[in-house]
């Protein structure tokens, strides 16, 4: 239960955070938020990668769909040397999840050991 | 709290935030920074508009008078309604920031000298060259000029101020792509920004010059070859005002300097400064039909102006409906106004006139300090202009450029010991009086022709043009038709300019304008047409001024042909001839080469090309083989005729210009250069044809491996992102054509925008160019017409009235108001 909301948490806090602050407030984000609800180390930082993985990667995949995929086909080709929208996508989400897996993990390691 | 293992992990999180925020060098290139860049809700996914997008807004302004209503259809082609003038130039300042702000601040940045700002040391060489040039200088004076001019400031101030309204309005998410991709951030417009474009422009079309090859090629050659090789007059010139019209009394009289043969031409010092230049071909088509002529019975004017083709375009169109006029047609993302198109009562464009309005002199300072220099015998104070170049990544670069005043005109000494464009090997110094350097203001013009409604107002509007000087072409709804080729042209001697001139003696100097009267123009003239396509715009043997050479002959000549033969023409009609394929110069010179073939000496591989080209009916289509044969041969048969006279000339010399070779060959097939002089026979024509043939047949070969014989895959027509980045261009476009076809579609310069406007009395108008409107890559509109273009299919173009607003066309409404 713990890990479904800080999960569905952390994803809330990072899009709300990034209205109005750097791509970074991910980070702030997932730290608070493991902070704040205790979970072992690993399974927070599984929790924030997780969160931001599917965050940063249905966002992706919704903006780039309403688009046809025009940019994500060019910008692929650009920065992967490769036409692949999706993989462009993945290097999005795992990007955003490792960013916040590890903001979750020090988040964590914040809270006295059980 | 586990210290350790928090330290470890805050350590770890921070320099992954560290090192996803600052961008990296990879693989030689800057790499964005991955997690901005990457950030859906930051980076170039919000670029990413939805294929849907609406545009609507409702947008306050405390700058505008009254309301402004702007109705973008399915080509996002914005329809702006006005109540008040300027406020439709805010509201054309704001969409040209909307749709194209990268593109315009990188072409001023590029203007102005400071693309190493952007891109970093590679382009300081051009940043030192475009301030040397004096871009900024002129760019001043010109912004001077137009602000004494209330009603141009006034234009320009809400164009800068529509501008800024969007700038201020952007996010580090709506921020355009290229600058996520590179890394920077936009700056304020201003009117010195629209200067420093319109001086770009200027730049791109006139400041052609071979002046430093010439002044080598006449160093090097003796006179009688100088002359054969460089042609002042071409045989088969039809020029822009037909021969044998008289021209007005000359008022201006140019005298040669009296020790000009033994000082200018006959001087055999060379110069070795070689300058960035733009496209020879910069050039264009247009013309305009009368009733006479023309199914309708009303006038059609066709445009296509040739420029290097880029994504996004260089062109931007609009509609824009005032309570004074009520205009269509393309404008520059840079200036108000629109360029090219018509309003309600006429429709106007434009050719380049290309002469040659940049000259060199060289100056001769007292000491390396160049704090004074000589000039009729005595020593006169330079000024200096310092500039600070920054630079991206490196530290700035100073750069200091003496001024000289020769005469009235205080020019910038471009070339010196610190700076030779980059392959000078001369200690010399050498200004450059470059007619752009004059004040002016090229927005009146615009502004008068939008509101032109007769002849009289057309030619008002053009006498205010200077430089870039054009030829301007009009037609009326009431029928008439004219051609102007208008600019303010230096009154030369003859030869004066075509060599650096020495810039110690003010009899050297320009002595004089043309005067505006004195331009040759033409007004619904009896042929029931008027064209030009850059040739010569006069009958030298006629024109008492001089015009120097390098004027492309061929496609006048086939304009004028048609144009001559038609008689009922309709708007489709011209569409075909703006894009008709026809290599005039190919068709007059095939029988010559075709009959000089020594085909005996051919074997069955060249015999097979040879029957390519025997069979071509001198057409550049996409799919015909026969104009890569044709090239390929025309190559290696200069290099022939040519090469052996040019074996010890200093590398930054001229060669003859393409007409040259026909027109001489056609005229005397024992041509003197045939022979190569670097062998004991004689060579002949036949030899040289031959030779050049079976030498093309080698490359035709592996041509043909490459799958590339067809025409448009060997030429490959592309049109680069303005950042050369391959994924934002669109390469290989299966388009015909080529530098002497009427559809000059090259590499990558071409038709930048064609237009067809029959004035009838409910406009039928047609256009057309290699872009889209937006230039965002991540819009659908990015490169919407480019298939279209390449196709040589037109858009029909709308001149929307307030009543069609819930026209099914009209995609989006924006609103603007106080």
């Amino acid at each position: 239960m713990k890990f479904i909301a800080s999960l569905i948490l952390t994803a809330l806090l990072s899009f709300a955070a990034c209205l109005f602050l750097p791509w970074w407030s991910i980070a702030l984000a997932a730290f608070l938020v493991a902070a704040l609800i205790p979970q072992k180390p690993g399974k927070a930082f599984i929790t924030g990668f997780i969160a931001l993985f599917l965050l940063w990667g249905i966002l992706s995949f919704w903006i780039s769909n309403a688009n046809e995929n025009i940019l994500a086909h060019k910008v692929s080709l650009l920065m992967l040397n490769m036409d692949n929208p999706y993989l462009l996508m993945l290097a999005t989400a795992i990007i955003g999840a490792l960013v916040a897996g590890f903001a979750a993990l020090t988040g964590s390691f914040l809270r006295k050991s059980k | 709290m586990r210290i350790v293992p928090f330290l470890v992990s805050a350590a770890v999180t921070t320099g992954l935030v560290y090192a996803l925020n600052v961008s990296w060098k990879i693989g030689g290139k800057d790499a964005p920074p991955f997690g901005t860049f990457l950030s859906p809700q930051h980076g170039f996914w919000q670029n990413a508009e939805p294929a849907n997008e609406n545009f609507s807004a409702d947008l306050k302004f405390p700058q505008l008078a009254g309301k402004v209503d702007v109705y973008l259809d399915d080509r996002l082609v914005p329809h702006i309604f006005a109540e008040q003038e300027n406020d439709a130039y805010f509201v054309q300042g704001y969409l040209h920031a909307k749709f194209r702000l990268w593109q315009m601040e990188l072409q001023t940045f590029a203007a102005g000298g400071r693309a190493s700002e952007v891109v970093g040391p590679k382009a300081l060489d051009h940043d030192r060259e475009f301030r040397r040039l004096g871009m900024v200088y002129a760019a001043e004076i010109a912004l001077k000029e137009m602000e004494k001019d209330p009603v141009i400031k006034a234009e320009c101030d809400a164009y800068t101020n529509g501008v800024n309204a969007y700038i201020e309005s952007l996010t580090e998410s709506t921020l355009p792509l290229e600058y996520k991709l590179i890394g920077y951030k936009p700056e304020k417009w201003n009117n010195l920004k629209t200067c420093l474009f319109l001086k770009y422009m200027s730049y791109d079309l006139a400041a052609r010059d071979d002046d430093f090859e010439m002044t080598n090629a006449k160093s090097y050659f003796n006179v009688d070859d100088f002359a054969k090789l460089f042609p002042l007059i071409q045989d088969s010139l039809d020029p822009i005002i037909p021969k044998g019209t008289l021209f007005e009394k000359q008022k201006v009289f140019p005298v040669a300097p009296v020790n000009v043969d033994s000082i200018y031409f006959k001087n055999k010092d060379l110069s070795f400064a070689e300058t960035t230049k733009p496209d020879r071909d910069n050039g264009s088509n247009n013309w305009a039909v009368s009733g006479s002529k023309t199914q309708s019975g009303a006038p059609i004017l066709c445009n296509d102006p040739h420029l290097g083709l880029n994504l996004p375009s260089l062109w931007y169109e609009v509609q824009i409906s005032t309570p004074t006029f009520n205009a269509y047609g393309v404008s520059f993302p840079g200036a108000p106004g629109v360029i090219i198109g018509y309003n309600d009562s006429c429709a106007f464009g434009f050719t380049n006139g290309g002469r040659d309005v940049r000259d060199y002199y060289e100056i001769k300072f007292k000491d390396d300090s160049r704090q004074e220099y000589s000039f009729n015998g005595q020593w006169m104070k330079s000024k200096f202009r310092v500039d600070t170049i920054k630079i991206k990544g490196g530290k700035d670069f100073i750069d200091s450029v003496a001024y000289v005043q020769l005469g009235n005109d205080w020019c910038p000494v471009m070339f010196d010991k610190s700076f030779s464009g980059g392959r000078s090997t001369s200690n010399k110094n050498y200004a450059v009086r470059w007619k752009a350097h004059d004040a002016s203001n090229e927005l009146k013009i615009f502004n008068m022709l939008n509101h032109a409604k007769n002849y009289s107002d057309y030619s008002a509007a053009v006498t205010n043009l200077h430089t870039p000087g054009q030829n301007c072409v009009f037609a009326c709804k009431n029928g008439d038709v004219a051609i102007r080729t208008q600019g303010e042209w230096p009154a030369k001697w003859n030869g004066q300019g075509d060599f650096v001139m020495p810039g110690n003696d003010s009899s050297y100097l320009w002595q004089g304008m043309i005067p505006q009267d004195e331009v040759p123009y033409q007004y619904n003239p009896e042929r029931g047409f008027v064209s030009s396509a850059n040739q010569k715009p006069v009958d030298d043997h006629t024109y008492p001024y001089y015009l120097g050479r390098d004027y492309p002959p061929y496609r006048g000549i086939a304009i004028n042909r048609r144009l001559n033969s038609m008689t009922n023409i309709t708007p489709a009609d011209m569409m075909a001839l703006q894009t008709d394929n026809l290599d005039i110069a190919a068709e007059t010179i095939k029988p010559l080469i075709v009959a000089n073939m020594k085909e005996g000496e051919l074997n069955a591989a060249e015999k097979k090309y040879f029957d390519i080209l025997k069979n071509w009916d001198s057409r550049n289509e996409a799919g015909s083989k026969g104009p890569t044969v044709f090239e390929q041969f025309w190559n290696y048969f200069e290099k022939a005729v040519y090469d052996d006279e040019y074996a010890n000339a200093p590398k930054v010399v001229l060669r003859p210009f393409f007409s040259t070779l026909p027109e001489a060959i056609l005229k005397d097939s024992a041509y003197k250069f045939l022979d190569n002089i670097s062998t004991p026979q004689l060579e002949t024509l036949a030899d040289d044809i031959t030779a050049a043939f079976k030498k093309a047949v080698v490359d035709l070969q592996k041509i043909e491996a490459d799958g590339k014989l067809d025409w448009e895959k060997h030429k490959a027509t592309r049109i680069n992102h303005l950042g050369k980045l391959a994924p934002f261009s669109r390469m290989n476009l299966p388009i015909g054509g080529g530098d002497r076809s009427i559809n000059a579609a090259k590499a990558d310069h071409g038709p930048s925008w064609r237009m067809v406007i029959s004035l009838t009395a409910k406009t039928e108008a047609y256009g057309v160019y290699p872009g889209g409107q937006s230039g965002n890559p991540g819009s659908k509109y990015y490169d919407s017409f480019v298939d279209q273009w390449a196709a040589g299919k037109y858009y029909s173009l709308w001149m929307m009235t307030k009543a069609e607003a819930s026209d099914k066309r009209v995609k989006s409404k924006m609103t603007f108001s106080k």
